[in-house]
């Protein structure tokens, strides 16, 4: 996906170690902490990210989600700052040594505590030694599970969200890990009525402010983005969301040299089908970006099960 | 002395992406940007990320009007800068050390002389945390990437490509042609500053004993 750079095959990485070093801090030092008991398929830790080192080679990373990750900190009492959980599909569950307040969001799944259902969207207290389980989600790729005072693994330049990029951050859940929690810092909020956007319903809709690299594309490929049915497509990660469908034809075969990329670049590898750059994202690319998603429409994308209808939008602006 | 001017061009709502006439010109710019953050003169912006031949703004919160400023703007050509480079002893014992030689039309004991000898600074990082794109090989010695990447380099790899020369700072795939190693840690997310090699760092190589 980086195109230019010194391995133009791999479009990063996962490496998932079997558990955390760290088992000393939580578990029977009296400090609050989570056992994980499942991991799910891929839950990993998120804040806000680590905005300011592109220039080192480090994207922001952070939840994808975000206004989802926002909701599931206020509903546990947290800073919209704190580190939470961002789960994938099908869940995970904790164990916790001492009481906590939780709050689930993002999308909608079963919550089991101790195997009694329990509330989506709400703050939820689960006893010490309880096991919570965020199941598989109805609808959607990602729920958030906050817990009152946030996950408390030591911070890696600002942030404790895991890049799977770049390899930064606490590792990917895995059973056994334990993971400190912070202290609590205030009351869960209550809310009547959770305000979620929901999967997209009916098809992901992309406005895409379009440059800086759409000289380098035909006239027919940009009606070909703005017509085309693109599908969400299975190997879409936390780097990017690929699609499937028209390829894009480009208007010269030239090279690109490498350049800065923002979150939301819609790039266009040599296969033709655009990739939509999210939090995990490369810094710097050598293949050329046709337009710019704004981020506030990325949160649709990030729960955009595959197969999705893509319909992308050119605006001015 | 006069410059082609910068040719900005729209990245989103928030970023502008600065195109010059080649690798020198964008790291005068990126110099000319870091001098303007740090005179308080460059409207707030949240990344300034230099590359081949452009400099990326991001996070700036009207990039048309820092766009029909910057077309304006006299750049300063990139001068020897002050203090000393960072230096990285290295073994040449590469897996492409013979390839590279050829390619020069040298024997191989003569590489570790030659790269030695030349000075180099930091163009732009990408690819991975701390992964430089050093800058400073003459053209006649730029080489192509290798036809096949490697799954594995080691970390502390010495490789070059193009007109880059890089230091791989952790084991990962890779396609560039290996030279030697380095002990050197590039990048360690605990230590202030946490890459070694920063856009606008001078470097030199040396051998090691």
């Amino acid at each position: 996906m980086t195109g230019s750079g010194p391995d133009a095959r791999t479009s990063g990485t996962d490496k998932r170690v079997s558990e955390t070093d760290d088992r000393t801090t939580g578990a029977g030092s009296g400090a609050p902490a989570l056992t994980v008991v499942r991991p799910g398929a891929l839950t990993t830790v998120q804040d806000l990210g680590r905005p300011g080192h592109a220039h080192l080679g480090v994207s922001r990373s952070g939840a994808l989600d975000r206004p989802a990750h926002a909701l599931a900190n206020r509903l546990a009492g947290n800073p919209a700052g704190h580190a939470a959980l961002e789960t994938t599909v099908d869940g995970c569950a904790v164990r916790t040594t001492a009481a906590v307040t939780v709050a689930v969001t993002g999308a909608p799944c079963p919550v089991r505590v101790d195997g009694r259902p329990a509330a989506w969207g709400a703050a939820v207290r689960v006893p010490a030694g309880a096991v919570l389980d965020v199941g598989r989600a109805a609808s959607g790729l990602r729920s958030y599970v906050a817990f009152a005072g946030g996950i408390a693994v030591p911070p890696v330049l600002g942030s404790r969200s895991r890049d799977l990029l770049s390899g930064l951050g606490p590792e990917p859940l895995a059973t056994g890990a334990v993971l400190p929690l912070g202290a609590p810092c205030g009351p869960p909020a209550h809310a009547d009525a959770v305000p979620w956007a929901g999967p997209p319903v009916g098809g992901l809709v992309l406005p895409v402010v379009l440059g800086p690299r759409d000289d380098w594309f035909t006239p027919a490929a940009l009606r070909t983005l703005a017509r085309g049915a693109f599908r969400v497509a299975a190997a879409s990660n936390r780097i990017g969301l690929r699609t499937e469908g028209p390829a894009l034809e480009r208007a010269a075969d030239s090279e690109l040299p490498s350049e800065g990329m923002v979150l939301g670049a819609v790039q266009v590898p040599p296969d033709g089908l655009p990739v939509v750059f999210l939090a995990d994202h490369p810094t710097t690319g050598g293949y050329p970006v046709v337009g710019v998603v704004h981020e506030a429409e990325l949160a649709a994308a990030a729960q955009a099960v595959p197969g999705t209808p893509v319909r992308f939008v050119p605006v001015r602006g | 002395m006069t410059t082609p001017r910068a040719r900005p061009l729209r990245v989103g709502p928030h970023a502008l992406l600065v195109e010059v006439a080649g690798g020198e010109a964008a790291q005068a710019l990126h110099t000319e940007l870091l001098r303007r953050r740090a005179a308080g003169t460059l409207p707030a912006v949240t990344e300034i990320v230099p590359a081949a031949r452009t400099v990326l703004l991001n996070g700036l919160a009207d990039p048309q009007a820092l766009a029909a400023d910057i077309v304006h703007w006299d750049v300063p050509p990139l001068t020897a800068a002050d203090g000393d480079p960072v230096v990285l002893p290295v073994r040449y014992d590469g897996a492409d050390l013979a390839e590279v030689a050829a390619l020069w039309g040298v024997a191989a004991d003569e590489v570790a002389a030659i790269h030695s000898g030349l000075e180099f600074r930091v163009a732009f990082c990408g690819f991975a945390p701390g992964f430089g794109y050093l800058t400073g090989l003459p053209a006649h010695l730029h080489v192509p990437r290798r036809a096949t990447p490697r799954t594995t380099v080691p970390a502390g790899a010495v490789a070059l490509a193009g007109p880059y020369t890089g230091v791989y700072p952790r084991s990962s795939p890779g396609g560039w042609q290996l030279i030697g190693r380095t002990d050197a840690v590039l990048w360690d997310a605990a230590r202030e500053p946490a890459a070694l090699l920063a856009p606008g760092t001078r470097v030199r190589f040396e051998v090691a004993a």
